[in-house]
């Protein structure tokens, strides 16, 4: 027996992690890859929120992120291999031709 | 039965699977040669043991007590995890596959599989879509043009005909009702018309599924006639160019681990496991069903085998367009005829 | 007792696996620790009772969107990442903002003992999940398999090289 809350916590510290990779990351797949970690650490919190109040929605809930965390995956790796082809650079920072 | 006498005789089902499924490989590769050379008019293996049967004993040999080379450009950790990534995900896919009904042994009944869980088939696809990551890391950890080349090509092959193998088994799984490896098999006891067997592959066209199946298989094993990620004619050796010794003998066990449990899979979806004659004492009647299903198994590898021997290879794009353009409309096709008939009937 | 063992254990991995993705300086790590932090998260999964759930996590992101991953790095053979500062702003109060919200929410969370789950409790079987999805969920179903599509076909179309150029490259 695990309380709700632990859940929640390691749930949270992994939304957290995901937040801060996308923050101090300059390499776009890296933050590409926290981006799916946040998506990860929520769908903990679906699957134990749907363990806690008995009802499976959660669980299709989680089912249908990861879908859409499929398709993002596809378009957005194919927007990376894009941008590296025109640009040649992974580096976020020199993907600035809008910046004044 | 007790906690403890559950833990031991777990324990001693994972030692003597392991060691079956180890000696099994050693052996395909026995086989492969034999057969393959009779196939071109050639011996095999004869000069260890009889017909050349300690050949596996002495490969083993060998492969421990040569140089482990490693060489200077790699990247270390990855170059030495990639081997025994592929190894383990390969022997590990085995533990939810059942070998027979059950035994029973002084008054414990106990199955014949290391573990009967609600999802066994889906265990074993994840379990096999993560042996991918060996092949891939391989490929770039060994910092050499050809092994990049087929880890590359490995791992776009793997993630394409993943799609197929997968959309190809769930015909079956719409007939079966259930992902239990077990309740699939004793969804296909008795007979219809009075005498053909009641197997999927004759079943509501999952015939067709059953070649989607050994097709899309051949090539998530990087078998001929699939096998271009070890292009031996283009890319030296593939992802494992660069290894040597026992870790390249870990390829090699993960290659022909994976192969058996392909075999055993499509023996237990599509031929009906275990399913066959039993007869005469309760000792023969405890054997037989592990005796028909190793038989289904080892025509599979025959088959593999045989194909080897056959088939040229593939060019990749033609590849590539054959996953993509063929098998999986075809796949797709097949299961909403499936879902159809089930639906009508 | 072996919940919260077996809890902790993978939790554990989890953080460490994702901690690690922040540490690492090359792509190809990281994706690795995140192949980790998923097949931990996959074991939490089981643990809840979504063996459905753990499978589809282990087949779809772990096997399928990572390897996606780790071919992308492969075939941009992606090196080091440079060391250039970007934004200070999110260095600044990026960081220590989200460390307050984060520390704050775990707190709040963790006052909470009361509510807790038990092993098996809500067996998440294929079949109650296919009933749900094919029914209460049936028209979100068939819009995610519409974005499916299109996202299949933006990838195709962004990732093929445009045709102005494959011509030049056939001269040379």
């Amino acid at each position: 027996m695990v309380p709700l809350s632990y859940y929640l916590v390691l749930s949270g510290i992994l939304f957290a992690c995901g937040v801060t990779g996308f923050l101090i990351k300059r390499n776009i797949i890296s933050i590409f890859m926290s981006i799916e970690l946040m998506l990860n650490g929520v769908n903990l919190s679906f699957v134990a929120f749907a363990a806690h109040w008995q009802q499976l929605s959660g669980q299709v809930f989680v089912f249908f992120v990861m879908v859409v965390a499929a398709a993002e995956a596809a378009v957005g790796l194919a927007i990376i291999i894009a941008v590296f082809r025109t640009r040649e650079t992974l580096n976020i920072d020199q993907v600035n031709l809008l910046k004044l | 039965m007790s906690i403890t006498l559950f833990i031991i005789v777990s324990f001693i089902k994972i030692a003597l699977i392991l060691f079956v499924l180890l000696t099994a490989v050693a052996y395909t590769v026995w086989l492969e040669r034999k057969v393959v050379g009779r196939m071109q008019n050639r011996w095999g293996p004869t000069r260890v043991g009889p017909f050349g049967l300690l050949q596996p004993a002495a490969n083993g040999v060998k492969f421990l007590f040569k140089e482990d080379l490693t060489p200077p450009h790699v990247y270390k950790p990855l170059y030495i995890a990639a081997p025994m990534i592929a190894v383990i995900f390969a022997v590990t896919s085995i533990a939810v596959i059942p070998f027979g009904n059950s035994v029973t042994i002084a008054g414990y009944d106990i199955p014949l599989q290391i573990t009967d869980v609600n999802i066994g088939l889906l265990v074993v696809l994840g379990i096999t879509s993560l042996g991918v990551y060996g092949v891939a890391l391989s490929g770039w950890s060994s910092n050499s043009k050809y092994s990049l080349l087929g880890g590359l090509r490995a791992s776009a092959q793997m993630v394409s005909y993943e799609i197929a193998l997968g959309l190809s088994l769930v015909g079956v799984l719409i007939l079966a009702g259930t992902f239990s490896l077990r309740g699939i098999v004793d969804a296909q006891a008795g007979h219809f018309w009075g005498f053909i067997p009641n197997w999927f592959i004759f079943r509501g066209g999952q015939i067709v599924a059953f070649f989607i199946y050994l097709t899309a298989a051949y090539a998530e094993t990087n078998r001929i006639p699939f096998d271009l990620p070890e292009a031996e004619t283009e890319l030296v050796a593939g992802y494992h160019t660069e290894y040597s010794a026992m870790k390249f003998a870990m390829f090699f066990m993960a290659e022909y681990a994976n192969m058996i449990t392909v075999a055993c899979i499509a023996s237990l979806l599509f031929l009906g496991g275990w399913r066959g004659p039993v007869f005469g004492p309760d000792w023969l009647q405890a054997i037989l069903p592990v005796f028909w299903f190793s038989l289904r198994v080892f025509v599979f590898l025959f088959v593999y085998i045989w194909v080897r021997g056959t088939l040229p290879r593939f060019r990749y794009d033609q590849l590539m367009a054959f996953g993509w353009k063929f098998l999986l409309p075809l796949a797709i096709a097949n299961l909403v005829v499936t879902a159809l008939i089930v639906a009508v009937t | 007792m072996l919940h919260l063992i077996l809890f902790s254990v993978f939790g554990l991995v989890c953080v460490a696996g994702a901690v690690n993705l922040l540490l690492q300086r090359h792509p190809i790590n990281s994706a690795l620790s995140l192949v980790v932090v998923m097949g931990a998260l996959a074991v939490e999964y089981l643990l809840l009772g979504a063996e459905f759930v753990a499978a589809v996590q282990v087949i779809v992101y772990a096997g399928a969107i990572m390897v996606l991953f780790v071919f992308v790095i492969m075939l941009l053979n992606a090196g080091e990442e440079e060391h250039t500062h970007g934004s200070r702003v999110a260095w600044l109060l990026g960081l220590p903002g989200m460390l307050a919200v984060t520390v704050l929410i775990c707190w709040g969370l963790i006052q909470d003992q009361t509510s807790s789950v038990r092993i098996g409790e809500l067996p998440g079987h294929p079949a109650d999940i296919a009933q749900l999805l094919f029914h209460q969920f049936l028209l979100p179903f068939e819009v995610t398999s519409i974005l499916v599509l299109i996202a299949i076909m933006g990838a195709v179309v962004l990732a093929a090289r445009p045709e102005s150029v494959r011509e030049t490259k056939r001269e040379h």
